[in-house]
């Protein structure tokens, strides 16, 4: 994808006197109040990084506690806080608003060669918002805590005498500022792309994205009136959930999963177009099956919709529902199958860059292999019901949402760093960590496959010997994987102090985002980009920008 | 900004008694900046239909499962004051639709007269609500003093749902039916006075003039929303005092 923009090398990296968005105003309330992508992306980058290194300290506590048979750190009632405060803070604070919150916040728009996404304010509202709502979930710890679990199961949800109505209330608002950050990305890119830029030449990301966006808006307002009925059952009383009064509790899991599957598309979706992205850049190859790619985007997005009973598989549906779920949900395995060996036929013959973000990408390729093909053994119904709220589910979800979208996460963030930053981290130190979390990250999980399948219920604060040793297995590999993580991110602190300036264009990317000046201006683009190539068009790429090809 | 080409565009008024409008800097059109403001706010309303629907949903699951508490407790609503209500909503709403024409034709006086019309109507339709709601709490079915008194182990009963009149008492969990009218229509009505609000807000603006035939967005897209829940009010009607 080549632009009209004129040589774009003379605008040269972060040399002095150039301003970017970083330095063009500067104070707290130019931050505060600002309406810029790039610098809501950032305030995301640092929100839900805390939320994460939060999210991630309660896991190390299970993880201790469960060194013990009979439990080391925590009294039942305690431990049942401590694993739904890992739960809440990660799925609902991290996972869901990270990558589009940060990492598409701050690209989506220079890949559509736009200045701004389409509706500035609302997206500084998502924000704020996304800050309520962790400001809540920390105040429902001071005030007692909650330990329904993140999924907020009725009826125990409705009897528990602890904080559900205020972190009921903080899901409310985070799902809020989820929605208006969807709703802001289509918009943005049905009205903001470039001239020349049409549908399929749009980035894999952005692709992502959209249909990530779609999914938030339509699933996102069933959790927000959920929570909100939890909340008046709470207060007084309604019965529609409550058994005691003639509610169903099954009712309420409908709803919560009618939500809760496709935010697993949401969780999952910006993740594949972040490696979507990074196998061609780091392969400098365009794209195998980009048509293929993006629509399976679209067809994840649809079937996401049908599939939420296969939650509920003993809950008590009936025979037929059940089976029609499960159907369902091996549909599901197609287009992310399509997406896995896309990736990897991207790669080959490619000229492959063993840099940071390619290592972290080669590692949710494996992790993902795994983490998906296990969603379609708990799928099939026969093995769900054994298999079901035991730890081999636990694993499943950590390949997934750990193993791969926050490993996609990392590798994103190593990608777009220099881009964001001006700065390089250190290489080496970055490989390294990236090392240690791969194999930490395995040793915690894999062992919870095995005990799982043996019949570890998920959840227990307590159990019996014989698992000792899987469970000490995965608090040692915890433990390696809480070193890695801590690496990373001292890694990325010391770059932006000491690190080496970025070339302007530091990978060799061919899309709009990396033919923009490093750190990218105010309004991104010193003139309007006009789009006259199709999408991961390498011969394009100037060599003067970038690293040199790997023969 | 340091850089070149940073025009914004500006879109003068019709006359004296409006003022111009200039386009955000990020939009290079007028055109665009309205389509994008009215594609986001479509998707906009589209969470809040998904939003009722949850509660569509939960209404239409226990009507099927106690289907003679749906037909008694309905019985119980003033089907007359609803069908008044029903009345004052669509009149409500064109009215709107005549506020957001005026403005479209430049018309500053009718503007005005038009969404104040429309606020009055929201007005109307709270009154006849509350009317209704102390009319069910002086019957004895919901007792609102009660309503935030928890769920009463010893009596098994609960406190806000008192059926007084002893109508509800051979149906099961007659309670069940008010907790979703009570429900569904407090957060209908609650939408209606962020309307209001909204229609007020706009109406400010229309005072200074910022809406005319070149830029009357806001106009439009808060009568979108306007009309939205004079919708969700249409299905409540029927399903709440009609069907059952």
């Amino acid at each position: 994808m080549t632009t009209n923009i004129p040589a774009i090398d003379q605008h040269a990296a972060p040399t002095g006197g150039s301003t970017n968005y970083l330095n063009n105003t500067s104070g707290f309330w130019s931050w505060a109040s600002t309406l810029d992508h790039k610098r809501i992306g950032l305030m995301y980058l640092v929100g839900t990084t805390l939320a994460f290194l939060a999210g991630g300290l309660f896991a190390l506590l299970v993880r201790v506690h469960l060194w013990e048979p009979d439990g080391m750190l925590f009294d039942n009632p305690t431990y049942n806080q401590v694993f739904t405060l890992h739960g809440a803070f990660m799925v609902f604070l991290f996972v869901i608003p990270a990558i589009p919150g940060s990492l598409g916040n701050m690209v989506l728009p220079l890949m559509l060669g736009a200045k701004d996404v389409a509706l500035p304010r609302l997206n500084l509202l998502s924000f704020y918002l996304w800050l309520t709502g962790a400001v809540l979930a920390t105040l429902a710890i001071i005030l007692g805590g909650f330990d329904t679990g993140w999924t907020f199961y009725a009826p125990y949800s409705l009897y528990t005498q602890k904080a559900v109505v205020t972190i009921g209330l903080a899901v409310f608002v985070l799902g809020f500022s989820s929605i208006f950050t969807g709703l802001n990305f289509i918009v943005t890119v049905h009205k903001l792309r470039a001239p020349g830029l049409t549908w399929f030449r749009m980035p894999l990301f952005v692709w992502a994205l959209y249909a990530t966006s779609i999914l938030q808006v339509l699933a996102t307002p069933v959790l927000g009136i959920t929570v909100l009925l939890v909340a008046f059952e709470r207060l007084y009383q309604v019965g529609i959930f409550d058994p005691r009064l003639g509610g169903d509790p099954v009712l309420f899991e409908h709803f919560f999963w009618f939500y809760s599957h496709p935010a697993v598309y949401i969780m999952v979706l910006p993740a594949f177009g972040i490696i979507s992205e990074l196998v061609s850049v780091h392969s400098r190859k365009p794209l195998f099956g980009y048509k293929l790619i993006a629509f399976s985007s679209l067809a994840i997005a649809v079937i996401s919709f049908l599939v939420w009973g296969h939650h509920m598989f003993t809950s008590g549906q009936s025979t037929f529902a059940m089976f029609a779920f499960s159907f369902l949900t091996f549909f599901v395995a197609i287009p992310t199958a399509i997406k896995e060996f896309s990736w990897v036929a991207t790669i080959w013959k490619g000229s492959i860059a063993l840099n940071a973000p390619m290592l972290y990408t080669l590692a949710f390729l494996i992790i993902f292999a795994i983490g998906g093909l296990t969603g379609v053994i708990l799928g099939s119904l026969s093995v769900n019901i054994h298999m079901h709220d035991t730890y081999f589910v636990v694993a499943h979800f950590h390949y997934v949402m750990m193993g791969s979208i926050a490993l996609a996460f990392f590798a994103g963030l190593h990608h777009w760093w220099p881009k964001m930053f001006g700065v390089m981290y250190d290489e080496t130190i970055a490989k390294i960590a990236c090392g240690i979390i791969f194999v930490g990250f395995n040793a915690t999980f894999l062992p919870q496959f095995i005990m799982g399948s043996r019949g570890m219920p998920r959840r227990y604060a307590t159990y019996v010997p014989d698992f000792q040793v899987f469970h000490q297995a995965s608090t040692v590999g915890a433990v390696i994987l809480g070193v890695g993580i801590a690496l990373m991110v001292y890694c990325f602190v010391v770059s932006l102090f000491q690190g080496k300036k970025a070339m302007v264009n530091q990978w060799g990317g061919v899309t709009l985002d990396w033919l923009t000046p490093t750190p990218p201006p105010l309004e991104n683009f010193h003139e309007a980009p006009v789009v006259t190539t199709e999408v991961y068009d390498y011969s394009t790429l100037d060599l003067s920008t970038t690293r040199t090809p790997i023969a | 900004m340091s850089h070149d080409g940073h025009h914004s565009v500006v879109i003068p008024a019709p006359g004296p008694e409006f003022v111009p409008h200039t386009v955000a800097h990020h939009f290079d059109t007028p055109v665009q900046e309205f389509q994008a403001a009215k594609l986001g706010f479509w998707l906009f309303l589209a969470t809040e239909i998904l939003l009722f629907g949850g509660l569509f949903a939960a209404y239409f699951y226990y009507h099927e499962t106690y289907a003679e508490t749906f037909r008694v407790g309905g019985q119980q609503l003033d089907w007359q004051l609803g069908a008044v209500n029903t009345t004052v909503l669509l009149l409500s709403s064109w009215t709107m639709a005549m506020g957001v024409r005026s403005a479209q034709t430049s018309q500053k006086g009718k503007t005005l007269l038009f969404l104040g019309l429309t606020v009055l109507g929201a007005l109307i339709f709270l009154g006849i609500k509350y009317v209704e709601y102390s009319a069910k709490n002086q019957h004895g079915l919901i007792v609102f003093s009660h309503l935030f008194d928890g769920y009463d182990q010893a009596n098994k009963q609960l406190p806000w749902f008192q059926d007084y009149g002893g109508v509800m008492k051979d149906v099961p969990h007659g309670h069940l039916f008010f907790a979703i009218y009570l429900t569904m229509t407090a957060i209908h009505g609650l939408h209606v006075v962020i309307g209001a609000g909204l229609i007020i807000w706009v109406m400010k603006g229309a005072a200074k003039g910022r809406f005319h035939a070149g830029y009357f967005l806001p106009v439009d897209l808060v009568g979108l929303y306007w009309h939205l829940v004079d919708l969700i009010w249409i299905f409540l009607f029927p399903l709440l005092y009609l069907v059952p």
